[in-house]
């Protein structure tokens, strides 16, 4: 019997082709992706890497929301110019508690990876309120009305608990007091700051829109913005022991 | 249903008397379904914690509430006996679904292409943005490829694998009220999709952008569009399976694996439309990109290469050229796709092997994709002439090209060296472009040009020279598209890594971004094109139905030259 007249037993069973068809399929993606669960090589052993505060994931809430990765990477890549550009390259480990990632595909803008503590608050403030008002040529939508929403402390500790629940690291204590730490964070008069510093190492306190009161999304996406890439020391990395 | 009028239409068969007349178990089911949904989404719309989720929730309401509605006028509207599946001898196709989801397939396709010309011209004069939420280019762009893959594409698959399998298995649609449910709910699914992306419900992984709830009802509706499609296979008078359907269903089943391995996610509250996604960080990215690259590789590639294995022959009057070809072409293809998404991460924080793994496999992809290409061309032996005579042949036979030019170009883009300039740049834009308009667009759009006037019963289309204005039309469009886009994209990724004779960086970001300018005016350009040639496509298709057939001109179709 030839190889084509074998062939027939799927042309004639649709249930046997179903069948075939998902066997086939499912080798490349079981081959490709199972491993990563398991291989230690995977993720580099670095520290510094830390959950995000509350405000933080406020803040990369919006930045999820308002599609920032259609533009802008987070993920810069092993090869001479992009280090020099931006910074030293991206790690796995850096992302390991992003749900969901954001390296993005494309850079209409600049890779954000490392923009951390490169610009001024207020330079965001302005930035985003009307990018051209201080880069003429940009192409980036301005997004005034970050400043006029604020963000919500009350409902950010079930955003927390949720993370938590599928693997994010967040501590009862980080939990319990998410709706206060948010609210400290954007303020540095407020109590409880030094409460906050002890919970989440390296996290800035500052008021980061420049304006009192509730914190706004304009706060939040800046308090984000302001910690991307700045957590890994460099100086203390061992790039021969995370060699892959 | 929406539209019912046009999409109905009672043989008289059909309208025998008859004394007892009940509701069958699938209506009644369904109405009594549809009922406890609209209950439910009342209540989640009252409880819900955001605006959206509220408008999503009273969107579900008043659906499921049409819905109940519909089943039941139906049912008094219709005679006792359900449709037979033959009528004397025949089968009874079933043509209404089709109808409807190749109605909503030209109206999502103008919606989204005029999307896409929207956010391009937002590149090119960012002040229309209009720095407001809903109108930046962050949620309008999930908006634009959602309308052109998922609403369009999806509506023409959907359209034509429900036609292709009645005539190719001979034999009646399986289900009475499911292949309804599978149309209209795809439907709805595309717009509180859509509708989503404009308030800001988003879980940002490209193209699986839709929040949990969503995501939820596409699988009911997937399952039930699975269970039609085999259950016609099952029932078929064929004893083979023709090779489209097993296009079909390599795509229909591979979407549903991707659709269910992409997007579990945990909801921070039933009553709110955020959740968090299962997977995080690196294991994340390659499970996006397993799904992205194979959503291109089994919606917009192997469900296509099903229309091109039963419309190009169809149109042709000529058999596929081989059939033994196809056998390799398909298990090729599904084998070797799957492996292809990690050229999507190159040099990332994604480990080594996984990246050569998936350039490996991208790279050997060529050769079945060519194949399938030569397999489309080549059945076109004996019938070359048809090209200058028939403007919708040409359509389908260029798509195939475009088709071996796109395939040709990945698995360059691939190979980590070329990768590590065309990425992040337009490039990409560009290739998924000629892909998109020339691959996927073209052949969708031959397909309607030959399925319209088959489901409507007509005669022949409104008008070929219109077909063939639109064909020019939107050739022009692509050509200045992509070249805009090759252009542009290598200009840029040059840019990046170029360095001064001091060793400095020669260029400043923002420079590069500058340098874009001139091309994205002309990609715009090129988009309105393609755009004008889909206003042409939806009037002609329009008339085509409408007018009555002793109206339409009759146009002496072979003697017509091609221009």
């Amino acid at each position: 019997m030839s190889f084509w007249t074998r062939h027939q037993v799927f042309e004639k069973n649709s249930i046997i082709l179903i069948v075939a068809i998902l066997l086939v399929i499912a080798i490349g993606g079981l081959v490709e992706i199972t491993p990563l669960f398991y291989l230690k090589s995977t993720i580099e052993k670095v520290d510094g890497i830390r959950p995000y505060t509350p405000l933080e994931l406020a803040g990369r809430n919006v930045y999820v929301r308002e599609g920032c990765y259609l533009c802008h990477s987070q993920m810069i890549r092993p090869l001479r110019d992009e280090v020099e550009r931006y910074g030293h390259f991206s790690l796995a480990a850096e992302s390991m508690f992003d749900h969901p990632f954001q390296w993005g595909s494309k850079r209409t803008g600049p890779d954000l990876a490392r923009v951390g503590a490169k610009y001024s608050d207020d330079w965001h403030v302005t930035h985003l309120t009307n990018p051209r008002a201080i880069v003429p040529q940009s192409v980036m939508p301005g997004y005034p009305f970050l400043a006029q929403t604020a963000v919500d402390p009350d409902t950010i500790a079930d955003h927390m608990r949720t993370l938590r629940t599928i693997g994010v690291p967040y501590t009862d204590d980080q939990i319990a007091s998410a709706g206060a730490d948010m609210k400290a964070q954007a303020d540095p008069d407020n109590a409880g700051t030094d409460a906050f510093a002890k919970r989440y190492a390296k996290a800035a306190v500052r008021n980061f829109g420049g304006k009192t009161g509730t914190p706004t999304e304009m706060d939040a996406l800046i308090a984000y913005l302001q910690m991307l890439g700045t957590l890994v020391d460099f100086k203390l990395y061992n790039e021969k022991a995370n060699l892959r | 249903m929406v539209c019912g009028a046009v999409f109905f239409q009672r043989e008289s068969a059909m309208r025998q008397p008859s004394n007892s007349k009940s509701m069958t178990i699938g209506e009644s089911g369904l109405a009594a379904v549809f009922a406890i949904t609209a209950y439910v989404c009342v209540i989640a719309s009252a409880k819900a914690l955001d605006a959206p989720f509220a408008f999503h929730a009273a969107l579900g309401a008043a659906g499921s509430l049409a819905a109940v509605f519909c089943i039941v006028n139906r049912y008094f509207d219709r005679p006792a006996a359900l449709p037979p599946a033959e009528v004397n001898g025949r089968p009874n196709y079933n043509m209404g679904p089709i109808k409807f989801s190749s109605f909503m397939a030209v109206f999502w396709g103008i919606a989204g292409f005029l999307v896409g010309l929207i956010i391009a011209s937002q590149l090119a004069w960012p002040a229309l943005n209009f720095d407001l939420p809903w109108t930046s280019f962050g949620r309008l762009r999930p908006l634009h490829t959602s309308a052109v893959i998922f609403a369009f594409g999806g509506n023409v698959l959907i359209a034509t694998s429900f036609y292709v399998v009645q005539k190719s298995c001979r034999v009646r649609l399986a289900g009475d009220l499911a292949p309804w449910f599978v149309v209209v709910g795809y439907n709805f699914f595309i717009l509180i999709a859509g509708t989503g992306y404009l308030l800001g419900v988003t879980q940002s992984k490209e193209y699986a952008e839709p929040e949990w709830y969503a995501d939820l009802w596409l699988t009911i509706v997937w399952v039930t569009y699975l269970l039609v499609f085999l259950g016609t296979v099952v029932k078929r008078k064929e004893p083979h399976i023709f090779v489209a359907n097993w296009f079909y269903l390599a795509f229909i089943v591979t979407i549903a694996v991707l659709h269910l391995g992409n997007n579990p996610a945990l909801p921070v509250s039933v009553f709110g439309s955020k959740s968090y996604i299962a997977w995080g960080g690196i294991q994340d990215a390659m499970f996006q990109w397993w799904y992205g690259h194979n959503a291109v590789g089994f919606f917009l590639t192997a469900g296509f290469l099903a229309i091109m294995y039963y419309f190009i022959p169809k149109r042709a009057g000529r058999p596929i050229y081989s059939y033994r070809l196809s056998i390799i072409h398909f298990w090729a293809l599904i084998f070797l796709y799957i492996w292809a998404g990690p050229h999507h991460l190159h040099y990332t924080a994604l480990p080594d092997w996984t990246q050569t793994l998936g350039m490996t496999f991208s790279i050997m992809l060529w050769m079945p994709s060519w194949g399938g290409m030569i397999n489309g061309l080549m059945t076109l032996s004996g019938a070359w002439d048809k090209l200058r005579t028939d403007p919708v042949l040409r359509m389908l036979v260029v798509s195939v090209a475009f088709y071996g030019m796109s395939t040709f170009e990945g698995p360059m883009m691939a190979i980590k060296v070329v990768n590590s300039l065309s990425h992040y740049t337009d490039w990409t834009i560009g290739h998924v472009h000629s892909g998109a308009l020339g691959w996927v667009g073209f052949v969708s759009f031959g397909a309607l040009y030959c399925l319209v006037p088959w489901a409507w019963n007509r005669k022949q289309l409104y008008s070929l020279k219109l077909v063939n204005w639109h064909f020019w039309i939107a050739t022009l469009g692509i050509v200045l598209y992509i070249s805009a886009m090759w252009v542009s994209g290598i200009l840029q990724g040059l840019m990046w890594r170029a360095y001064t004779s001091l060793g400095f960086l020669e260029y400043s970001f923002i420079e590069t971004v500058e340098a874009m300018h001139p091309f994205y005016i002309i990609r715009a350009a090129g988009g309105g094109l393609f755009l004008i040639g889909a206003l042409i496509m939806a009037y002609n298709l329009w008339m085509t139905v409408r007018v009555a057939e002793q109206e339409v001109q009759m146009m002496p179709v072979a003697l017509q030259p091609a221009e």
